[in-house]
């Protein structure tokens, strides 16, 4: 019963504060809107027996990916004062949200409707760390290594993108 | 019926002691570190109030509680409110995970000597220990002055640069404990602990939790005679107050983690089990206030170039050897 409410709880805390994170025009209030819904989210796994999932949802969402985008916010030297009153997107803007909106929702049922797929995992109740981890590196060992291969194109990339320049008059101009 | 009842009652107060062991700890080593500095650099440190100045930390909270609380006027007013609380919040919930002692026996009933054995202890310290950057950052964002702007920033640069190697260096620990609950991991350290098994993590570690604490030589998010006093220098009153206490919770905290994590927790010789966690916590964070005595500030740079081009490195590397020798060994 507890569980049920603090569940549904967590749900609608979740939903909305990522809708204020999405209309807020300072950048930081919104990175704080968008902390509190992954915390909402963390709950959520927890309560849905995967507390290493929550664990991971906090570490790396909220205390690292959030925390670089703060970084880069005050890097740019936004003030509390100078942000702009109003919603961030213009009603040009909104089209392509709804659009996807939809879409993410199509799928989502489209996906819970599939019955192999949810029958598939682990058993519910009982993901510990352990079963977790035996669950992800043998049955969905090649996905692991897949996405794990993406994040090293990604880095490669990055690592290009910020390749300090070149002396100019080594290469003739250009 | 009345089993649960006794059994709720030692909960509470078992919580209850442990908040007023902690609080009162980070208390006295305001005084210890006051008093060990000032003899490090041949002066008396605070004596008048009390014998041997043992009451001054009674009269800071006076002083600070009867101080006017300040609000900068371009403020951003709801998250330089909010900021000190995070500060605190983040180091207290984090001592729920920390096992201090041995089961005890008391009433027929059997009583952990932590608040909660969560199966993903090591992995909740991390979590609140990154959230910990988020008083940090906000409470300088939001004072609206270049000072507090500069020091939430060297604070969060400081962040991103210790915390992978830290992260990596627990690895180790749960290879070789095989699990994240932080009771199993000290029970894994009955014989030896993992300080001497596996020195490089501990090094690694011990130095993450000293930029993680915010001391020097880490001391960037403050360095007072740079930024006057970096993150929290438009603060006044207690909610100065909470930043402060909020960091000497955090040594508290730390050490505790360093003893379970690679000191063998409880474990030792003759004392009684929470005998020994006390000495080893206390230990370290005399280890915390020998080094503030001792060594000056690294720049941002430095330390930046320092966390990721050797300490991560390094964890990585750890973490492949580590896990060559346990295979090796079966």
């Amino acid at each position: 019963m507890m569980a049920t409410l603090t569940f549904y709880l967590a749900g609608v805390i979740a939903v909305i504060a990522t809708l204020l994170a999405i209309t807020r025009s300072n950048p930081v209030h919104a990175v704080i809107y968008l902390v509190n819904s992954f915390f909402a989210l963390a709950l959520l796994f927890y309560l849905l027996g995967a507390p290493l999932l929550a664990a991971w949802e906090l570490i790396i969402y909220a205390g690292a990916i959030m925390v670089l985008f703060l970084f880069i916010i005050m890097m740019l030297k936004l003030s509390p004062s100078s942000a702009e009153k109003g919603l961030m997107a213009t009603s040009g803007q909104w089209v392509p949200v709804v659009l996807l909106a939809v879409a993410l929702a199509g799928c989502t049922m489209l996906l819970t409707g599939l019955d192999s797929l949810t029958a598939r995992g682990i058993p519910r109740w009982h993901a510990t760390p352990r079963d977790f981890g035996y669950s992800l590196f043998k049955e969905y060992a090649l996905a692991v290594e897949i996405a794990s291969f993406q994040l090293l194109f990604a880095a490669v990339g990055a690592f290009y993108v910020g390749r300090p320049d070149e002396p100019k008059d080594s290469r003739g101009g250009a | 019926m009345t089993e649960q009842l006794i059994m709720l009652a030692l909960i509470l107060i078992k919580l209850v002691l442990v908040f007023a062991v902690v609080l009162s700890m980070a208390a006295y080593l305001v005084l210890a570190e006051r008093k060990l500095l000032a003899r490090m650099q041949l002066r008396y440190g605070p004596n008048r109030a009390g014998p041997g100045g043992m009451i001054q930390p009674l009269a800071d909270v006076i002083k600070l509680l009867t101080k006017e609380d300040f609000i900068p006027a371009t403020a951003d007013r709801g998250l330089f409110l909010l900021a000190p609380g995070l500060s605190a919040l983040t180091a207290l919930l984090t001592f729920a995970v920390i096992p201090f002692g041995p089961t005890l026996e008391l009433f027929g009933q059997k009583l952990p000597m932590v608040v909660c054995d969560l199966n993903i202890g090591l992995l909740y310290f991390l979590a609140l220990s990154s959230l910990a950057g988020y008083g940090l950052a906000l409470g300088g964002w939001a004072s609206n002055s270049k000072y507090s702007l500069l020091g939430s920033i060297r604070g969060l640069s400081q962040l991103i640069s210790y915390e992978l190697a830290m992260g990596l260096s627990v690895v180790p620990v749960v290879m070789m404990a095989k699990s994240f609950s932080l009771t199993d991991i000290v029970m894994a350290q009955a014989q030896i602990p993992f300080a001497l098994l596996n020195p490089p993590a501990f090094l690694i570690f011990l130095i993450s939790i000293f930029a993680e604490s915010k001391r020097t030589p880490f001391d960037l998010p403050e360095a007072e005679n740079e930024l006057v006093a970096g993150f929290h220098t438009e603060y006044s009153g207690m909610r100065f107050g909470l930043f402060f206490v909020g960091e000497y919770i955090n040594m508290v905290i730390l050490s505790s983690m360093l003893t379970v994590l690679f000191l063998g927790g409880w474990h030792g010789p003759w004392l009684p089990g929470i005998a020994w966690f006390m000495i080893k916590v206390l230990a370290i964070c005399f280890l915390f206030i020998w080094v503030r005595g001792s060594l000056p500030r690294l720049r941002y740079d430095q330390l930046m170039n320092f966390g990721w081009k050797v300490l991560m490195p390094l964890a990585l590397l750890n973490v492949l050897i580590t896990g060559a020798c346990l295979l090796g060994m079966g």
